[in-house]
């Protein structure tokens, strides 16, 4: 999944502070998972907002709506309705979700309420941790299922580097190593031998260095 | 793993007997040389001479006169001197521009080379930049994270790693091709390649199978980590020699003064060294600290000759370069040889 964190609020109020209607709108995907944007973080938000509005005594209102998704045109398009008397949008989606909405409603002042931070999972309740680094092109069958693009700090693919120690990166030592968690997976599978290749020079045109991406599955497209 | 490497034999005239080698002949450019280059180092080491190379840290300021200094000190007394590229990631003189000045000062600068900092494309113009000022010698690395130096906000290349870098410029070298594989029609760039290894690094089992994949790629002189834990670079030594590595790639052990127990603490810290307790204990006895530093070394490099498969001293006088004559003399390694 996307796994965000919300924003200060102080930096959220500052977003909005030259708006008067605004519409907080939540995603029932990732951002709910990860608790950073669902229903309930909405509600508890757009009440803050509401109380630090009526605190500095600030005119407005701050409405609310959780959609299934702002990845997909057709639920962003459900937020037409409370849109109308509403001038900006606290998206507490992801950065593809606030785009989208940006992108649906364009005479509508739009924001983030969230920083965007990475593909991962969680690896106990209220802990999530970065897995992929969208390279576009898997390497996880040579690496015992360990991903060394975003889970070793320089990207190395022929590693360890020397700063590996004691199973930590020389980053900190609340990272680990990723090769070390390689080489400890491989060595128990007995596949040792994957490491002697010398992995060549990756082509990066897969990531994003080829540009922005686009997937284009033709069997899936309506006429 | 040690029978798959292809690698060629680091004494060319060895070639006879091992398994995998190629002849000196098969050498792209100077088919009649056992030399692949211009390095005034690979004929020292190719002679059979043991080697001492030394370290000069390039300012954080475009001054060149100290580089120039130290270049003249260090010149008689070692047979290169790396140049360090950003260190720790601090930003500091160019090491292409500092090779230059040590070339100029009349030294044989051996220039180090991040990927950290640059994509494939960068390093390659550096290279050809390099060689066509007179730079013989590279060494390959990967680089401190740039969370260590003085822009920790600064993003990371990391294009290639330090691997696929020996690979790239052997492949200038000896095929004459870019990474890309287009053909260096003309005035390939001939550099003398080494790449750094860290004996105290993790999987400590691991590293020299990583050393051998460096050898692969076609590493031809090694740079070791600075050596304090000497029972363990021992142990190093001799699963290098187990995997046959000593017969083809010239290893350099990597030797730092300390000026104080201070000094040794601290290294203590940095990820990926290792010093042991007794040693700082020692220092912290000492009445001469900087004079106990230099006893040190020079005991260390007695001791790291004595072991099979060294070819050399790398001194790394850290910010302490007018240091190495001193360690050098009092370690019986003068003169230099004369090569070239």
């Amino acid at each position: 999944m996307i796994v965000a964190e919300p924003k200060p609020i102080a930096e959220v109020a500052g977003l909005i502070k030259a708006a008067k209607h605004v519409l907080v709108v939540g995603c029932g995907e990732c951002v709910t998972v990860c608790q950073a944007g669902g229903e309930k973080e909405v509600e508890i938000l757009a009440s803050a907002l509401r109380i630090l509005w009526k605190i500095e005594g600030k005119d407005g209102t701050i409405g609310t709506q959780t959609i299934v998704r702002q990845c997909e045109p057709e639920y962003v398009a459900e937020l037409a309705k409370k849109l109308k008397n509403a001038d900006c949008v606290l998206s507490l989606g992801c950065g593809v979700g606030v785009q989208f909405i940006a992108e649906a409603y364009l005479d509508k002042w739009v924001v983030p309420g969230l920083n965007t931070k990475f593909a991962g999972g969680t690896v106990k309740a209220g802990i999530w941790e970065e897995r992929c680094g969208f390279c576009g092109d898997c390497v996880l069958h040579l690496t015992g299922g360990i991903c060394p693009i975003i889970r070793c700090s320089k990207s190395i693919l022929n590693g360890p580097c020397g700063g590996s120690q004691e199973g930590h990166c020389e980053v900190n030592k609340e990272i680990s190593c990723a090769w070390q968690l390689i080489y400890d997976r491989l060595k128990g599978l007995g596949k040792l031998d994957l490491l002697d290749v010398i992995q060549p020079a990756k082509n990066w045109q897969t990531s994003r260095d080829g540009g922005p991406r686009k997937f284009v599955k033709e069997e899936a497209m309506i006429e | 793993m040690s029978a798959a490497i292809a690698a060629e034999p680091k004494v060319a005239g060895a070639a006879a007997g091992v398994a995998g080698a190629r002849s000196a002949a098969e050498g792209a450019g100077t088919p009649e040389s056992k030399y692949k280059t211009g390095s005034r180092l690979e004929r020292v080491l190719r002679d059979g001479h043991f080697a001492v190379t030394c370290e000069i840290g390039p300012p954080q300021s475009a001054k060149s006169e100290k580089i120039r200094e130290h270049a003249g000190v260090l010149k008689d007394v070692s047979d290169g001197q790396n140049l360090t590229d950003n260190q720790t990631a601090i930003v500091r003189l160019c090491s292409l521009a500092a090779a230059v000045h040590v070339k100029a000062a009349g030294g044989e600068p051996i220039m180090q080379m991040t990927a950290r900092d640059r994509n494939r494309i960068a390093i390659q113009a550096d290279i050809l930049g390099a060689a066509s000022l007179g730079i013989h010698n590279l060494v390959c690395l990967g680089g401190d994270h740039q969370t260590f130096g003085n822009h920790p906000g600064a993003r990371n290349v990391h294009d290639i790693d330090s691997i696929q870098m020996i690979q790239m410029v052997r492949a200038m070298r000896d095929e004459r091709k870019f990474q890309c594989g287009d053909e260096i029609k003309t005035d390939e760039p001939r550099m003398f390649v080494g790449a750094a290894e860290n004996p105290f690094g993790d999987p400590f089992e691991f590293r020299v199978r990583r050393l051998a994949k460096k050898v692969t790629a076609g590493a031809e002189f090694i740079q070791t980590q600075c050596i304090f834990d000497l029972k363990r670079f021992e142990e190093f030594m001799k699963m290098v020699r187990d995997a046959g590595l000593d017969e083809k790639v010239y290893i350099l052990a990597g030797l730092t003064p300390a000026k104080s127990d201070k000094a040794l603490k601290y290294m203590q810290t940095v990820p990926g060294m290792k010093v042991p307790d007794e040693l700082i204990k020692r220092m912290a006895g000492a009445e001469d600290k900087k004079a106990e530093g230099v006893k040190i070394t020079v005991e260390m490099i007695q001791a790291v000759r004595e072991i099979k498969g060294v070819a050399g001293v790398h001194v790394m006088a850290i910010a302490w370069e007018s240091i190495v004559p001193e360690i050098v003399e009092k370690a019986g390694l003068l003169p230099r040889p004369r090569v070239g």
